[in-house]
């Protein structure tokens, strides 16, 4: 039985057509997959269906038990059953789960809230999960996973008949997907329809029950899961052969460039965890080193320990260009000649509220200007030549980073990386976030590098990245270094296996 | 293309910020000077103004300093009366001379600012609550050290700091000084810009722009010297308020303190040592307490044990006013100076019409509210 109907769903904003003529359907007890590279429209499709973009602000049709419907806001999606559980989660970390579930919605007798009653409902609706949560347990002392069931346990207790999934297993760990994939199967004999977002296609293809592949705005196709291969949504996806988007290159390496020995790094609340258990490697001159684990790996924790930027304590010796050096903080790296494009480039990387200027030559000031006095124009003459180098569309240094999407936003962080003239440069998740075309161009600018000579250190958690790029492929698993490959041996399923701690 | 449009008007919007606040400034002084029957406007009045204003403008320079880089100081009213009390004692109960008893003062503002500073950026407790003990513990060393009895001032000379005026002769030569140095940057930005290849030189354009700064400078010598001169304290303000620009907007420190109060951890791992320059603009903000201490006793003639009180307030209030964020990485000193004055002109008028003292804060307080409000407004509107 059709439960959804999305038709001829078109969305505009200002110069963009962000969904251009969509359908979609979800039939009653499905899951249904929706996939596409970042930008394609998956999140802005969910947007309308929520009622977070209001009726009249997009054209098409939204039909619920094939009835017309026109939400003018979440409320009034949430009263029809649609139910959104989103990336970031959306719980109060300091009250409990029960409250959490309930919240605004609190059983109540004149304002005043029965708690026995609402526990016990919460009770009954985690048992029916096979959920081992107590409802009294603060949600702030949950494990990431336990909160994302926590957050699908709060949308089924307000019957939700449409759930939406984005990005669910991101954060979890291998048990956890499968628990999460124990709850889908029961929700489906219960008749819910699921939509489900995700860009791990392993999974997609182990849950769902058909696929739709969004393009530019465009849905470019829908079939049953079991009629499709990875190698034939990937195409969809992108719209041409995979293999364009990694340039054949091969790189000529140099002298080493950086040697770390033994290296670890300590939890910092925990001071007897090593999230970095001593791990040894080194790169050249010319060379991409890719390296490859799963989430809480160790991987960002290792390049934040070389950079000396971890807050917990580490130990280990690193070597630049074969000398030994001490590195206590991020200036004594950037002295050392290691740049460092972080994760996040909104929360580690960029000045939003500041020019493109102040962002581009914060790392490299005292190069660019002197110790203590800045120099605007040959700031502006630098930053303007690391945006021609780079293709920063925009208007001037002087424009706001805010108003740069993100794969420009990223050429920023690579771009005051680069004018600190480094000759180690670390990337964690490069290309996060951004757009095919922007992805491609930085693809090729990091193959740039390596052939002037830079070392290239890369994390990344999209395994087709790291084995398109690299030279060579480290794999991490439990702050362990598990496995080792070059680029002619490693395949993806080498690669998972070391990742998920097999031989 | 649709990112050039955005940018024309994001440039626009903070120019037009900077002329609202002078039009709205401009409508206060025309109101006043019609309400009061064109005494607002006087030179006799206008003088007493700008040396209003000099106490808190010069602390609110050192306080868009320590906003900016995300941080706040409620302590530098009772600061300000320690250290002038410390300076009443040097000079009065110690007989120390003029100058070390100045010294005094500005070293009592610079070690608590250390001390403060230290207790944030290194002992990570947040600002607000280390000034907000400050605030409590300063104000209860002056009672102590005065024994809660103001202390008289009998030295001339430096009573002179805050009650004397330059000769008209010399505020022309100093008027002179000021517009050579407008031509000479103007000279040297049309320079650079040839220099480095930034674009076309517009010469008209240029010159109209240097002319504004230069009627300014004029009008304002000329307003001075109609009644007494320019007061010293406007003096010392006017010189704290160019090293303030000069800091933020030519320095690598300057910069530094918008990168940690734009995004700390952006900042850090960008090699900035986002702790010691925390630890110096604390320091910075004490040493300008100090000055503004000696000013504000040698004003009065006297150090009394509740000098100062609230000036922390007026201080934040004329940032805020500016333009600046509390969040951290916004504001100018610009900003700070023209909303130091605006809060000096709501008191001087408000007082020349009689307001009864418990109208002027309610207005005061009004206006602050209001203002933060409206740039809200107009932010959420981009």
């Amino acid at each position: 039985m059709t439960l959804l109907e999305m038709k001829n769903i078109v969305k505009e904003f200002p110069g963009v057509r962000a969904l251009d003529g969509v359908t979609f359907d979800l039939q009653t007890g499905e899951v249904h997959a929706l996939v596409g590279e970042n930008g394609a429209g998956k999140s802005t499709l969910m947007k309308v269906l929520s009622g977070v973009y209001p009726y009249k602000t997009y054209s098409g049709d939204i039909l619920i038990n094939n009835k017309i419907e026109q939400f003018s806001n979440i409320r009034e999606a949430e009263r029809a059953g649609i139910a959104i559980i989103f990336q970031e989660l959306s719980l109060v970390k300091e009250l409990s789960v029960g409250e959490n579930i309930f919240l605004g919605r609190e059983p109540s007798h004149f304002g005043v809230i029965d708690s026995t009653l609402l526990y016990q409902k919460a009770a009954r609706l985690l048992n029916d999960l096979n959920l081992s949560i107590n409802p009294r347990t603060k949600v702030g002392n949950l494990g990431i996973g336990q909160q994302q069931l926590v957050e699908i346990a709060k949308a089924l207790s307000q019957e939700a008949k449409i759930l939406v999934l984005d990005e669910p297993t991101a954060a979890l760990t291998e048990s956890e997907v499968k628990t999460l994939f124990g709850i889908l199967e029961k929700l489906k004999v219960r008749g819910v329809g699921m939509v489900y977002i995700s860009h791990k296609l392993g999974e997609v293809f182990q849950i769902s029950d058909r696929i739709t592949v969004l393009r530019d705005g465009k849905t470019v196709g829908t079939n049953e899961t079991k009629n499709l291969t990875v190698e034939k949504v990937i195409a969809l996806m992108v719209g041409r052969e995979v293999g364009d988007i990694f340039p054949k290159i091969s790189h000529e390496f140099g002298e080493t460039a950086l040697e770390v020995k033994n290296l670890s790094a300590f939890d910092v609340d925990n001071p007897n965890k090593k999230l970095v258990d001593n791990v040894t490697f080194s790169v050249r001159r010319g060379e991409v080193l890719g390296i490859a684990g799963l989430m809480g790996a160790g991987r960002s924790e290792l390049l934040m320990a070389i950079f000396g930027a971890w807050n917990g304590k580490t130990a280990g010796e690193i070597f630049v260009e074969g000398k030994r050096v001490e590195i206590n903080s991020p200036s004594e790296a950037i002295e050392n000649g290691i740049g460092f494009v972080t994760e996040d480039r909104k929360r580690f990387g960029l000045l939003l509220e500041q020019s493109l200027l102040d962002n581009l030559t914060l790392a490299a000031l005292k190069q660019i200007s002197g110790a203590f006095l800045t120099h605007r124009s040959r700031e502006t003459v630098a930053a303007q030549n690391i945006m021609n180098l780079l293709k920063v569309k925009a208007n001037s240094p002087l424009t706001m980073t805010n108003t740069l999407s993100g794969g420009n936003q990223q050429k920023v962080v690579l771009g005051k990386w680069l004018l600190t003239n480094p000759k180690v440069l670390f990337l964690d998740e490069p290309t996060r976030g951004i757009d095919v075309g922007a992805k491609q161009e930085i693809y090729a600018e990091i193959n740039k590098l390596a052939k002037e000579g830079l070392a290239i250190v890369m994390v990344s958690s999209e395994l087709p990245e790291v084995m398109g790029l690299s030279d060579r492929i480290l794999v991490l698993h439990e702050g362990k270094l598990t496995g080792e490959f070059t680029k002619t041996e490693a395949t993806a399923e080498k690669v998972m296996a070391r990742a998920t701690g097999q031989n | 293309m649709n990112e050039a449009k955005e940018q024309g008007f994001k440039i626009q919007t903070s120019a037009l910020r900077a002329y609202t606040m002078i039009a709205a400034l401009g409508l206060i002084w025309i109101y006043f000077h019609w309400a009061t029957g064109s005494i607002f406007l006087m030179p006799r009045n206008l003088s007493n103004l700008m040396l209003q204003t000099s106490v808190t403008g010069i602390l609110a320079v050192g306080m868009l300093m320590l906003i900016v880089s995300g941080n706040i100081d409620l302590s530098v009213g009772s600061v300000l009366g320690l250290a002038g009390a410390i300076a009443a004692i040097c000079l009065t109960n110690l007989g120390y001379g003029l100058l070390p008893s100045i010294l005094a003062a500005i070293a009592v503002g610079v070690l608590i600012g250390v001390v403060q500073g230290t207790l944030t950026a290194y002992f990570n407790i947040p600002a607000f609550i280390v000034t907000l003990g400050g605030l409590l513990a300063w104000r209860g060393a002056v009672k102590g050290i005065t024994k809660s009895e103001t202390i008289p001032i009998a030295d001339q000379t430096f009573k002179s700091i805050g009650q004397s005026y330059i000769s008209p002769n010399i505020g022309w030569i100093l008027a002179a000084a000021a517009i050579l140095f407008v031509l000479f940057n103007t000279f040297r930005r049309i320079k650079t810009i040839k220099e480095f290849g930034l674009g076309e030189v517009n010469l008209t354009k240029e010159v109209l722009k240097s002319l504004l700064p230069i009627g300014v400078i004029i009008i304002f010598i000329y307003e001075m010297n109609a009644y007494a001169g320019v007061p010293i304290p406007v003096l010392i303000l006017l010189a704290v308020a160019l090293l303030g620009y000069f800091i933020t907007n030519n320095t690598t420190f300057g910069r530094y303190l918008y990168a940690i109060g734009g995004n700390a951890d952006a900042a850090r791992l960008s090699g900035i040592n986002n702790k010691l320059n925390i630890l110096k603009v604390f320091a910075l903000l004490g040493a300008l307490t100090g000055v503004a201490s000696i000013i504000f006793t040698a004003r009065v003639g006297s150090a009394a044990p509740d000098a100062g009180v609230l000036k922390e307030l007026d201080a934040i209030a004329a940032c805020v006013i500016g333009g600046a964020s509390l969040m951290g990485g916004r504001g100018t000193i610009f900003g700070a100076c023209l909303g130091a004055l605006i809060m000096a002109s709501l008191d001087n008028g408000m007082s020349l019409l009689n307001v009864r003292d418990f109208m002027q804060e309610i207005i005061k307080g009004s206006i602050l509210v209001a203002a933060v409000g409206l740039d809200m407004v107009g932010r959420k509107q981009n």
